[in-house]
């Protein structure tokens, strides 16, 4: 029932990230040329700007379809979960659905019907609100994914059995959901910028369009260019806050068993893809080639830092200010601790205990209670994410935003340097690049996911608690059926694409 | 700011944006009508694209009613979408295909077909309305969960599966058993009608009359849908005011049955009954006057506004003046009410805060309407101009 419940999440989310990243990165383009055209009022823009919005209307529809069942999934699949933290969890799906959704759906409506309604001026509002909207929707998701990560700002009550709000600025400001929103957008712009350049690579390729073609590399490739550079900036700042509260996670990324300081960051290793490595037996993987001391660096920004590998988390270590992480045993028993009080807090309460015993009780449920989570836990393997997951797709994304960074700076290098329509293999490169853009992006979406197995929520709430009391028969039956329904519809919406691509702009 | 104040404000939030929703499943009943009133491909067209200028704001409404009930009611969350799974998952699958039907169904290359989107908009229409009215129903019927909190305190089973799950389905439907009430496919059937009246009514306002004779065609489904939603619609509400209802007792917080419960609600809340009245009055003057008179557009406003009163009304039966809103029928006393499945003080009063930007929302959200609806639809825009 877990693992089916946890497929049929991660299946709609995947689908989900497939459309959101283009709507995302599209949605600034067209900000982009509608502004030229606002400004310029040469209508070359308004209809370059109209195409894209064209696609962009293709793909949004998806989106928003796939959006609804994962928002709705948390309550149908992972019904203790949704008890447990919604108090604090759904909040930011309300303010999303308040603040952010209302806009985007409002406005777009202007983006598509309102040219010959409403002012030039309101039009380029409506565009760029939209993607605004857009924007703001991700933060409240992603403030909402990142507790997950990271959970703040909040205090567990034994009186109602489940963890409340404490600060709601932690909760929102907090800098897991920060550096997640930067990192995201960022990722979801450079999917964009490739997108238009692949598409415009290949009408220069047809000789079709060109002028249109050129304008929008030229557009795409710098918006690109900018997003790449910034995402190395946060993706390195990503990691770090990742070493300081995940760092099962960070191990398993890095394939890391055995830490310690001065640790090389691995390019790559001969980790099987297909089965989770003997971590136990080996002190690191087989065939690893590595850079000497970047990880250390970039976990701690110091070349001789301390980091933790899998077995190092699993035994306990001293850190590098003398506190002591425990021992996975320590911490299984910690949480059993935890709810053995709150059982002794409960009959208590049951049985009308006066309120400075109920105060007492509470006091001893809460000095265990950081551990909760692993009182459910049984055996060593359980806390391990998959390592050839995190691994793999780690390597993929990284490697996929230095190959869009070198894309961006060839493209604009030939376009103002020479002459593009000649580099037919650069051309036939960006359009290679888009199928890449997406595996890269969904690349990104594993490394955070799998990575916080097998917490839904980190350290609190394994899956295994988490879940809905249903037969593992029903979720497979509905996995399959949006399976079918979500390739069915892909399928689709690839074909218009590809038809509305074919078409072009109306120059 | 009391707890108690923000339970009962969260409560009123909630049923409003569920007759918000309500009222904006026009969309889904002009949608029933696509093959009834539009007689050539051109004119089912001009029907999908009439709607197909609001249908984000369905969606958005059902999203943002989700998250609100989420924030506000976890426990009901968790309890009726985990619980009820069949139900919500068919209500959810049905709105998948709504959203990329009016996009795709008019391409190139949908590989469908234009028709096969246009019955999935259809069969949208009808299943939306009937199984969000007969969940809604429900909250007056009751449904067959237990809620057991201490089980999250019981890992040392196997460590998964039922002995930890704090709320659960007490039979093996998962939520479909709901269908076999009859009260609930009342209101269900009801909700069905309702919004294919306002979906005639929108588009008798909103197509252009040279596009084609809208108050013509829409005179025979309007008045067949009046007459079922009405008799439909009263049967329900009878029963609802004479039969039992689960009363919370404030001290003990005890959940017990007493007859007559929601004819005591609207007695003792008064003020409500004067609403639900007007609300009621709204709905059949605007129809009424839009069958009577050809000219007369406005009735999709007067329904609509009826609509959202009596709808907001109804809810608010189901929970204030001591009374649990989705009752159990499995076991009484794991019914939910407002104090036993809320959030914390701390959250409501925050989310109080955030909702203070609701008029904001609805005040552009009005703007953009009428910048969009201020001319009629012609045949010529979708020719001339973006089109589904």
């Amino acid at each position: 029932m877990v693992d089916w419940a946890r497929a049929q999440f991660a299946l709609t989310a995947i689908y989900h990230w497939l459309f959101v990243p283009l709507t995302l990165g599209l949605a600034v383009v067209m900000g982009i040329m509608e502004t030229l055209y606002y400004r310029s009022g040469n209508e070359f823009w308004k209809e370059t700007a109209k195409y894209w919005q064209r696609l962009f209307g293709i793909n949004f529809a998806m989106g928003v379809a796939t959006g609804i069942i994962l928002e709705f999934e948390f309550g149908t699949n992972w019904s203790n979960y949704s008890y447990i933290v919604g108090d604090i969890f759904g909040a930011p799906l309300a303010i999303e659905g308040i603040v952010a959704f209302f806009m985007e759906s409002t406005f777009v409506a202007v983006m598509f019907f309102g040219w010959k309604k409403v002012s030039k001026g309101f039009h380029l509002a409506s565009t760029w609100l939209t993607g605004l909207g857009a924007t703001i929707s991700a933060w409240w998701i992603l403030v909402a994914n990142s507790w997950m990560q990271h959970p703040v700002g909040q205090a567990f009550n034994p009186a109602t059995m489940r963890n409340e709000m404490t600060s709601f600025l932690d909760v929102a400001l907090s800098p897991v959901a920060v550096d997640k929103f930067v990192h995201t957008v960022l990722s979801a712009w450079v999917l964009g910028a490739v997108f238009v350049v692949g598409v415009s690579s290949w009408y220069l390729l047809r000789q079709r369009h060109v002028e249109f073609a050129r304008r929008s590399l030229n557009v795409g490739a710098i918006f690109g260019l900018i997003a790449s550079m910034l995402i190395m900036l946060s993706g390195d700042h990503s990691a770090y806050t990742v070493a300081q509260t995940q760092p099962m996670k960070l191990a398993a990324m890095e394939g890391l068993y055995k830490g310690g300081p001065d640790q090389s960051l691995t390019i790559i290793s001969g980790i099987s893809p297909f089965s989770q490595p003997d971590y136990e037996g080996q002190d690191e993987p087989p065939f690893k080639i590595g850079v000497p001391y970047a990880l250390s660096f970039l976990a701690t920004h110091d070349f001789h830092g301390y980091v933790p590998g899998v077995r190092d988390l699993l035994d306990g270590y001293t850190k590098e200010d003398g506190t002591r992480e425990l021992s996975l045993e320590e911490k299984i028993e910690r949480g059993q601790r935890a709810i053995a009080a709150l059982q002794t807090y409960r009959r208590a309460k049951k049985d009308g205990a006066p309120d400075d015993v109920l105060a007492c009780l509470a006091d001893r449920v809460q000095a265990d209670m950081p551990y909760f989570g692993y009182g459910y836990v049984k055996d060593r393997s359980q806390v391990v994410p998959y390592i050839p997951v995190c691994f793999y797709a780690f390597r993929v994304m990284v490697g996929g935003g230095c190959l869009f960074l070198l894309l961006f700076v060839l493209v604009l290098f030939f376009l103002y340097k020479k002459d593009i329509m000649q580099a037919r293999w650069l051309l036939w490169g960006a359009l290679c690049c888009i199928p890449i853009a997406y595996i890269v992006s969904e690349a990104g979406w594993l490394v955070a996911e799998f990575g916080r197995q097998p917490w839904t929520i980190q350290d609190m709430l394994p899956t295994w608690v988490g879940v809905s009391q249903l037969g593992s028969q029903t979720v497979m039956i509905t996995f399959l059926l949006f399976l079918v329904l979500f390739t069915t519809l892909l399928a689709v919406e690839i074909n218009i694409m590809c038809k509305a691509i074919k078409k072009g702009p109306q120059l | 700011m009391t707890y108690a104040f923000l339970q009962h404000y969260w409560c009123f939030v909630v049923a409003l944006l569920a007759a918000l929703l309500v009222f904006l499943m026009f969309v889904q009943g002009a949608n029933t009508l696509i093959f009834s009133l539009g007689r050539t491909a051109d004119e089912r067209r001009l029907i999908v694209n009439v709607t197909g200028r609001k249908w984000e704001f369905t969606f958005t409404t059902l999203v943002t009613f989700g998250g609100a009930f989420f924030a506000s009611y976890p426990l009901f969350y968790s309890t009726s979408f985990g619980g009820a799974y069949w139900l919500w998952m068919i209500i959810l699958f049905s709105f998948v295909l709504q959203a990329v039907s009016y996009e795709f169904q008019g391409k190139m290359g949908n590989l469908l077909g234009v028709k096969t989107f246009q019955w999935l908009l259809v069969l949208n229409g009808i299943l939306g309305p009937l199984l969000l009215g007969g969940a809604v129903a429900t909250f007056f019927t009751g449904s067959n969960f237990i809620v057991e909190r201490e089980n999250i305190l019981n890992p040392l089973g196997d460590g998964e599966g039922p002995g930890v799950i704090i709320s659960r389905w007490a039979n093996g439907s998962h939520g479909l058993d709901a269908l076999l009430n009859l009260w609930n496919v009342v209101l269900g059937l009801a909700i069905v009608f309702l919004a294919r009246i306002l979906g005639c009514l929108y588009i008798h306002k909103q197509v252009d009359d040279a596009a084609f004779d809208a108050h013509h065609r829409i005179i025979r489904p309007l008045m067949r849908s009046t007459w079922l939603f009405l008799g439909l619609f009263v049967a329900f509400l009878v029963h609802v005011l004479t039969c039992e209802g689960y009363a919370v007792d404030p001290q003990t917080g005890l959940v017990y049955m007493e007859p007559f419960k929601y004819l005591h609600n609207l007695v003792d809340m008064w003020p409500l009954a004067a609403v639900l009245l007007i609300g009621i009055v709204f709905v059949l003057f605007g129809i009424l006057w839009s069958i009577t008179h050809k000219t007369y557009k406005r009735g999709f406003w007067v329904v609509g506004f009826g609509t959202v009163v009596t709808v907001t009304v109804l809810l608010l039966l189901t929970a204030w003046n001591n009374t649990a809103y989705y009752p159990s029928t499995a076991d009484l006393q794991s019914s939910l009410t407002m104090q036993n499945s809320s959030s914390s003080e701390f959250t409501l009063r925050t989310m109080f805060y955030v909702s203070l930007l609701i008029p904001f929302v609805l005040a552009y959200i009005v703007y953009v309407w009428q910048a969009i609806d201020k001319k009629e639809l012609t045949a010529e825009e979708l020719h001339n101009d973006h089109a589904y």
